[in-house]
């Protein structure tokens, strides 16, 4: 998400919002957004029913066996509608920014 | 160890066997310091970083032992390189356990939102305890980009 981070200016001139959403709470999420200079929303799902509502909760994978999201991006237009979608195989390989890039260019949403 | 055959026999003191050394310890920064190159997608995409030196250290190892074994009478190290080979193997297996196969045990998705449909609606709150809508976020926008992540924890 940092690399969303740097980029957020140009995400932000396309008219597109970025957001993080994962089961840390908002303090955490507060102090890490902080630290880590993110002008985007970091939405918090503790009870992971949003995650489980778009099926990408990994069980178990957090700390002591805690339920968490597993890395996945979606890209909605206007409209709520799914345009794009990334699911990992490799919870070390995320989008980037580059992809959802592509990805607005191809579905029309953004210019060059 | 065997100075019985070693340097003593000629009245010289064998050598410090240092590839072994440096060896070991560039191999184990191999397993160490992918927690620093995984902050980086270049180098956690595919972790040709950490792998160098996990190569550069079993080279070292190599040149390490064969100077061991091939020349016992001036160089030191036959078993101080075979135990730091065998846990500079254990620490490479380790790595590529953790890298190869535990980090792609993802869960297949197969219900998440497709291209085309609709994506569910959510209220959450933000990193200030707003409540944001996936309605908020749509309106004014051309595009939102949702990016679920696993936390920090």
């Amino acid at each position: 998400m940092r690399s969303f981070q740097q980029r957020l200016a140009e995400f932000d001139a396309n008219g597109v919002r970025v957001v993080g959403i994962s089961v840390d709470p908002p303090e955490i999420n507060r102090r890490q957004s902080q630290k880590l200079g993110y002008a985007f929303p970091l939405l918090s799902d503790p009870k992971a029913e949003v995650i489980r509502r778009y099926d990408v909760l990994h069980p178990g994978a957090g700390p002591k066996g805690a339920d968490v999201a597993r890395p996945a991006e979606f890209l909605l237009d206007s409209n709520g509608v799914v345009r794009w979608v990334n699911l990992t195989e490799n919870i070390a390989v995320r989008a980037r920014p580059e992809q959802v890039f592509e990805a607005l260019h191809q579905v029309g949403i953004a210019g060059e | 160890m065997d100075f019985a055959s070693g340097g003593r026999e000629i009245g010289m003191k064998r050598k410090w066997n240092w590839p072994i050394w440096i060896g070991f310890v560039v191999a184990v920064g191999g397993l160490f310091s992918y927690e620093f190159f995984a902050q980086f997608p270049i180098t956690r995409d595919f972790p040709w970083a950490s792998l160098l030196l996990f190569g550069i250290g079993a080279a070292l190892l190599v040149v390490g032992l064969f100077r061991a074994f091939g020349r016992p009478q001036r160089y030191r190290g036959k078993v101080s390189g075979l135990v730091f080979s065998a846990i500079a193997f254990v620490f490479f297996a380790f790595f590529c356990y953790g890298v190869f196969y535990v980090l792609q045990q993802v869960p297949a998705s197969s219900g998440a939102p497709r291209v085309g449909q609709k994506a569910p609606d959510f209220i959450l709150l933000d990193q200030s305890g707003k409540p944001v809508g996936l309605g908020d976020l749509l309106s004014g926008s051309k595009a939102v980009v949702l990016i679920f992540y696993r936390g920090f924890w």
